[in-house]
This record gives structure tokens, C-alpha cells and sequence, in this order.
């Protein structure tokens, strides 16, 4: 593995499957009484957020300490970055404090790849802009080979799996990052949405596209439904956001038009009654709440890999 | 005038003449070329092996003075111009305050006067502060000490086509020409790089080739409604080369320039985020590389011009959507462009000289540069030495600023000397 994580593109297959793995065998522990793990301890962790994203942080945050490390929450309101003070000061005064890792959010693209200049830890890709979220990716990833394939699943990509990812890819970091891992991992992605949401590049993507998502939906696996931001229709990506419920909104009848196994995913936050019907966030399909716990134990996987802990104890041994 | 202002340039090549000669230089002129050019007082310069260039013209520079003294300021920026060979350089308008009065650009001239490092002809603001609602002051800062020629709002595309035009008509009367960056402000809005598969994969907002293509197709068509001179800026794209091809091909008032980036580096610079690649018009693809480099050599795009705009460390040393557009150019030009294109044999130093020199002088209406170099021409020159080993280049120079994009890079050639009406601004490689 890279000493960075910060698009899905620096993982190969036998990185990916490795990260699945560990967090596998973590998820397992996650079963016992006492969850924490000393493999991170004396380490510092820096959640150093730049946008409001308290579902992210706090789930940075259980991971990193449940591996027991030290986390210092950087949060950009209230800060010396509110005063003016640039992403490069901010990544000299977290060097001094010598922060082993940095897990950033922030809204420019790029924004994590300029910081790996800036500093010696690792430095984790929180979601960059519209650029990539690459452990939301991973919890994804895992997400669907457990519900898929199964928890036994150890060392299995999801080759052969269709995943159709629907909704604003042009500006989505989660699509980004999830064509790029799904396919690394073996699964045919399909990206459902109108022209105006879709890069004019799309075509030099490892996917395929629609523009409708009605023909897509029996033969898909899974179903990833994107936040769309509604204030979109002022720009002219789409007329209303009626019109975008009536042609790509993940309603119960369309979902009836699913295989049987086949399952929802939305990365969160959902607008209920957009991009997905409050019946189907709340079916048996939706997997919703499983990808906040698997995001936890994904991320403790890429700290712990990333940052090299020492050993954990192999499940069945205590 | 003394012998001492005397130069006696031995062994030198002309490009288009035949072999080596001897340049003779007095009281601001050449007084004769040729392999038995003597005089007996004369200091010698030693040229064997350099060929000899009409004294380089940008149409394109920022000197940033007045307003951000740190990024560059007249004086440091002309002796960037005259270390790059430039013996005159056209100052553009987006200072603080904005070059759009006698009184600014009267200001901006008499610096370049006192730096002496080369010429500084100013550029007028079309319209008043860049706004792009009101028609600067045109006729006044042609009547100006300055003798503003060109007017361009670069940095801001004169979008309004009805203001565009009347700009247009109304530098008729003091042969004036508009200098128009092409950018449709609707299509660019919160553009970062240029749209296609970098942009897509770095998730960074797209800058569609269109956007450019538009508005010159648009500003060609009222160049030749209203009969006046139209010269774009910095074109970028392929397509743009084309509309420029089909203008010029109707005997359309237009001409061109491309700028030395967009004739050698492509977007796929981005990668990093590096915003030292952050430019406008942004960086292109291969393609269009391509294409600019042919129609630079076929005359479609008239010249090159720099586009010099420093920026002080901080404003890029920051994300890439924080960060200023602009790139350095100046000090690299010369070289840049015999790497694209005379080292690709797309143009030979004769061509360079006319994209360099004779064009932009002429597109400037600046009298006394851009001459062939001949007995009588004004004693403007560039000695350069194309064979000079290809050596990385570094950021630091005479310019206030370190944005290059070419540092680290290894380019051929070496400018030797410049002498500005005979005087010599730098020798052996540095400032005098």
C-alpha cells in the first residue's frame, strides 16, 4: 500500500481485497464486549475538517479510537481558518504537533493530494471537493460483498457484480471513487443519470452509462442512489426536482423491478422523497445503516494498514 | 554619439541571409552588415555560432505595477523581458488601478522610460475598471503620451457583443485594435481546467473549449461587419485555430497569438494539482498542442505572445481552486518556442524572428521594433545561441516572481545579448 489514501486509484486489487479483509477480521472483534484494540496507542490521529461533515468525522473518530489512538479534531469553523490562514500553515502547525495521520475533508478538489506535499504523516482522503471519498468507497465495497457474498467472503472481489451508481456523478467524490474501486475489485458499473449530470469525459471511465434507469434496474445487483442537491435546477441540470423524481428517483415500483437479491445503497445524507422514497430507505433492501457501522470498521482497517499498527489478536483465539 | 556606443557583432548568422557576417551598430542603428564590416573603435562582441533576431515584441505581459509591486513591478518585469531577448513588451491593463486613463497609462510608460531595460508600450482598458459596461476613455489615452495602440480588458472577456462592437468601431479612428481575451463568462462560470478526461477524472469544474471558440467566431464576424482590427489573445484550442484559419481565408481584418505554454504543456499537468499549471485560457490537450503549433507555423496565429503574469508565492502555493491564474514567461519564451517549433522543424529562426518580432510589432503599431535587421533598421537585436546545451530551468531569474511551469524542465538555447537602439541591456547571459 501507498503511505496515502487519497483517491481510489492508488489501490490495486490486492490492496483493496486487503483492506476488505482487515476489516473483515475487525468486524468480527466488533462483536466483543470490549471493542477497543491497543495496535494504534501513542499514535496521533487529526481530523482536520474544512466542511461540516459530522457522519464522516465521528466515524473517523470511532475508528481511530477504537484502535486507541489519540484524535485531535481540527474543525475549520471556529479556527485559525476561519481567520485566513492557509491550507499550507495549517499543514506546518499539524507537522509541528507531529500528527501521524490527517484525515481531511475539505470542499476544493485536490485538496488532500496538495496536503501530502505538505507533511510527513499519512494523509487520509476524507472526500476532496468533487474529486473522490475513497474510504466511502471501500465501506461500500465491503458493504456489498457482505450482503452479497457473504461474510466467509475473504479474499473474493465482486467480479460479475452489476452495480448501477444513479444520480449527480458530475459533481459526486462517492461516484468517483466507486467506479474506480468496483471495477479495481471486478464488478461491471453502470452510471443512471441525465446527460447534464454526467462529465462530458465519461466515456474514458471503466463503466458503462444510461441515460435512463428504468432499463437498468433488472439486472442490476445493487443500486446506488447519489444525494442530489436540489438547489441543482438553477443551473439547468434539470427542470425541477419533480422531473428528476418521475425519471431517476429510486421509488417502490421501480424497486419491485429489482432480482430479488438485488440490493439500495445511498452514501448519505438521503433526501427522502428525491432521490429515494422513504419506502425504499426503509426496506430490507436498503443497506443504509449497515454502510454507517461498515464505515467504522473500514476505516479502522485503512488507519491500521496506513499507519501499520501492531498486531491484532486473530479472531477465535480469545 | 561617441565610438564607445560602438558595437562591432562578429561572426554572427542572420537567419535568412547567407552564412555568418558582421554586424556593425552606431548611434542606435545598424550601419552595416556584412563580413568586412569594421570600425576601428568599436567594441567587438565575439558571435560565432549565435544567430542575430529583430529585438523580440511581447503584445503580451503583466507587469502587475501599479498595485502589486509584489508580485512584479516595471522594473523587474523588463529585466525579465530583456534577459528573455524582448526588446519591447506591451503592459496590460488589469493593474489596480486599472490602465483605463491618460493618466495610468502615461504612468505605466514612463516607468518602462526610466527602467530602460526595454521598451514598455501600455495597453488600455476597453472599458472603464475591467467592468465591461462602459467604454473606456479610448480616444484620450491614444492622444496620450503613451500612444496607446491596443486595448484589451485581458483577465475579462469583452462578452457584450453590442459593447464589443462599438470598441470595435470606435479605435478606427486612431487605427487602434482591440485585443479581446475570448471567454464566455456564462459557460466559464467557476471553471478550473479545461473539460475533458482531466477534468473529469480530478473532479475539477471544465472549461469547455467552446466557451473560447464562441466568442472568437462572434468578434471575427463584427471585425469584418464593421471593417475594424481584431486581434485575439492567447488562443488555446484547435477549434479556435480553425475559425482563425476560416477568418483569415475571407481577408478578415484578425490576427492571433498562441502564448509558449500552450504551444508545449498539456492538462494533463493538473494531475498534481500543482496549481503552478492553473492558467488562463487553462492548459489543453495534445491535440490542441498540436493544432497551435501547426497554425503558428502556417502564419494562422500571427505570433507569439507570453502572457507573463506573476504571482507572489502564496497565491499558488495553495488548492488548486484558491489559487491565481497565470504562469510566468518572459525569461523562457525564446527557448520554448525553438523546442516546439523550430527543433520540431515546424518553423526555421527566419519564422521565428517574423512570429517573434516583425508581427507583433506590426499588430502593436510600434514603430521602431520588429525591424529586419538591415542597414539603417533600428539597432533592436537578440544574439541567441541555439546550440547551447539543453539545461533544466531554474524559477529564480529577474522576474519578482516563481510561477513558472517549465522549472526543472531542460530547454535548448541560451539568450547571449540584447541591445536596445544599440545599447546593450544584457550581455553573456546577464542584465548590464
Amino acid at each position: 500500500m501507498k503511505r496515502h489514501l487519497i483517491s481510489a486509484a492508488d489501490l490495486s486489487r490486492a490492496d483493496a481485497l486487503l483492506i476488505l479483509d482487515t476489516a473483515e477480521e475487525l468486524a468480527q472483534l466488533a462483536d466483543r464486549p470490549i471493542k477497543k484494540l491497543p495496535t494504534l496507542r501513542g499514535r496521533t490521529v487529526v481530523n482536520l475538517f474544512y466542511e461540516d461533515s459530522t457522519r464522516t468525522r465521528i466515524s473517523f473518530e470511532a475508528a481511530a479510537k477504537r484502535l486507541s489512538a489519540d484524535v485531535i479534531n481540527f474543525s475549520a469553523k471556529g479556527s485559525s481558518v476561519a481567520k485566513g490562514e492557509s491550507l499550507k500553515d495549517t499543514a506546518l502547525t499539524l507537522e509541528a504537533m507531529g500528527a501521524d495521520a490527517v484525515v481531511i475533508r475539505h470542499g476544493a478538489s485536490g485538496a488532500a493530494h496538495r496536503l501530502a506535499g505538505w507533511v510527513r504523516g499519512s494523509v487520509l482522503n476524507a472526500g476532496d471537493g468533487t474529486h473522490e471519498h475513497p474510504t466511502q468507497a471501500l465501506l461500500d465495497a465491503f458493504t456489498i460483498r457482505r450482503r452479497l457474498k457473504g461474510p466467509q467472503a475473504r479474499g473474493a472481489g465482486l467480479d460479475g457484480l452489476r452495480v448501477t451508481i444513479v444520480g449527480d456523478v458530475l459533481h459526486s467524490r462517492v461516484a468517483r471513487s466507486n467506479v474506480l474501486l468496483l471495477s479495481t475489485l471486478g464488478a461491471e458499473v453502470t452510471l443512471a443519470a441525465p446527460p447534464t449530470l454526467l462529465p462530458l469525459a465519461v466515456g474514458s471511465w471503466p463503466c458503462a452509462v444510461s441515460y435512463e434507469l428504468d432499463s437498468e434496474l433488472p439486472k442490476s445487483d445493487v443500486v446506488m442512489m447519489l444525494r442530489v442537491q436540489q438547489e441543482r435546477m438553477n443551473a439547468a441540470y434539470f427542470p425541477s426536482v419533480r422531473e428528476y423524481s418521475r425519471r431517476y428517483g429510486l421509488d417502490a415500483e421501480r424497486m419491485a423491478r429489482l432480482p430479488g437479491h438485488a440490493i439500495v445503497m445511498h452514501p448519505g445524507p438521503m433526501n427522502r422523497g428525491v432521490e429515494i422514497a422513504a419506502e425504499v430507505a426503509d426496506s430490507v433492501r436498503s443497506t443504509i445503516v449497515e454502510q454507517v457501522a461498515n464505515g467504522v470498521t473500514t476505516r479502522m482497517a485503512v488507519l491500521y494498514l496506513l499507519l501499520g499498527g501492531t498486531e491484532f489478536p486473530a479472531t477465535g483465539e480469545a | 554619439m561617441t565610438d564607445h556606443d560602438s558595437w562591432l557583432i562578429k561572426g554572427v548568422t542572420i537567419p535568412g541571409g547567407e552564412g555568418p557576417t558582421s554586424l556593425l551598430l552606431g548611434g542606435g542603428s545598424i550601419t552595416d552588415i556584412g563580413p568586412n564590416a569594421e570600425h576601428p573603435d568599436a567594441r567587438t562582441l565575439d558571435a560565432d555560432g549565435l544567430i542575430a533576431l529583430p529585438g523580440l515584441v511581447d503584445l503580451h505581459t503583466h507587469l502587475r505595477e501599479p498595485g502589486r509591486e509584489d508580485a512584479e513591478t516595471v522594473q523587474t518585469g523588463t529585466a525579465a523581458a530583456a534577459l528573455g531577448g524582448f526588446t519591447a513588451v506591451h503592459a496590460m491593463a488589469n493593474t489596480d488601478p486599472v490602465a483605463d486613463t491618460a493618466g495610468v497609462v502615461e504612468q505605466v510608460w514612463r516607468l518602462g522610460r526610466a527602467a530602460g531595460h526595454c521598451d514598455v508600450q501600455p495597453v488600455g482598458a476597453v472599458t472603464i475598471g475591467l467592468g465591461g459596461t462602459r467604454l473606456a476613455e479610448l480616444g484620450t489615452m491614444a492622444d496620450s503620451a503613451a500612444r496607446v495602440r491596443v486595448f484589451s480588458d485581458d483577465g475579462r472577456c469583452v462578452a457584450d457583443p453590442l459593447l464589443m462592437r462599438r470598441a470595435l468601431e470606435y479605435v478606427k479612428a486612431f487605427d487602434g485594435v482591440i485585443a479581446q481575451h475570448a471567454q464566455d463568462p456564462r459557460l466559464t462560470e467557476g471553471a478550473q481546467l479545461n473539460e475533458g478526461e482531466m477534468s473529469a477524472r480530478l473532479g475539477l469544474a471544465g472549461w469547455p473549449a467552446v466557451a473560447e471558440e464562441g466568442i472568437i467566431a462572434r468578434d471575427c464576424l463584427l471585425a469584418a461587419h464593421v471593417g475594424s482590427a481584431l486581434h485575439v489573445c492567447h488562443v488555446s484550442t484547435a477549434g479556435s485555430a480553425e475559425i482563425l484559419r476560416w477568418a483569415k481565408s475571407k481577408g478578415w481584418p484578425v490576427t492571433a497569438e498562441v502564448t509558449p505554454h500552450h504551444l508545449l504543456l498539456t492538462d494533463e499537468l493538473a494531475a498534481g494539482y500543482d496549481p503552478v499549471f492553473k492558467v488562463n485560457p487553462p492548459l489543453r490537450t495534445g491535440e490542441d498542442v498540436a493544432e497551435l503549433r501547426r497554425a503558428l507555423a502556417d502564419g494562422t496565429i500571427d505570433c507569439v505572445a507570453t502572457d507573463h503574469a506573476p504571482h507572489p508565492v502564496e497565491a499558488k502555493e495553495t488548492e488548486w481552486s484558491e489559487a491565481a491564474f497565470g504562469m510566468t514567461g518572459l525569461e523562457t519564451a525564446l527557448r520554448v518556442v525553438q523546442r516546439a517549433m523550430v527543433d520540431t522543424g515546424l518553423l526555421d529562426w527566419a519564422g521565428v524572428a517574423d512570429r517573434m518580432s516583425v508581427r507583433p510589432a506590426r499588430i502593436g503599431r510600434l514603430a521602431g521594433q520588429g525591424v529586419p535587421l538591415a542597414p539603417g533598421a533600428p539597432a533592436n537585436l537578440t544574439l541567441y545561441d541555439p546550440a547551447a546545451p539543453a539545461e533544466a530551468v531554474t524559477p529564480a531569474g529577474a522576474s519578482k516572481s516563481r510561477n513558472t511551469p517549465f522549472a526543472g524542465l531542460e530547454l535548448p538555447g541560451r539568450v547571449v545579448a540584447t541591445f536596445l537602439r544599440g545599447v546593450p541591456t544584457v550581455l553573456d547571459g546577464k542584465l548590464t
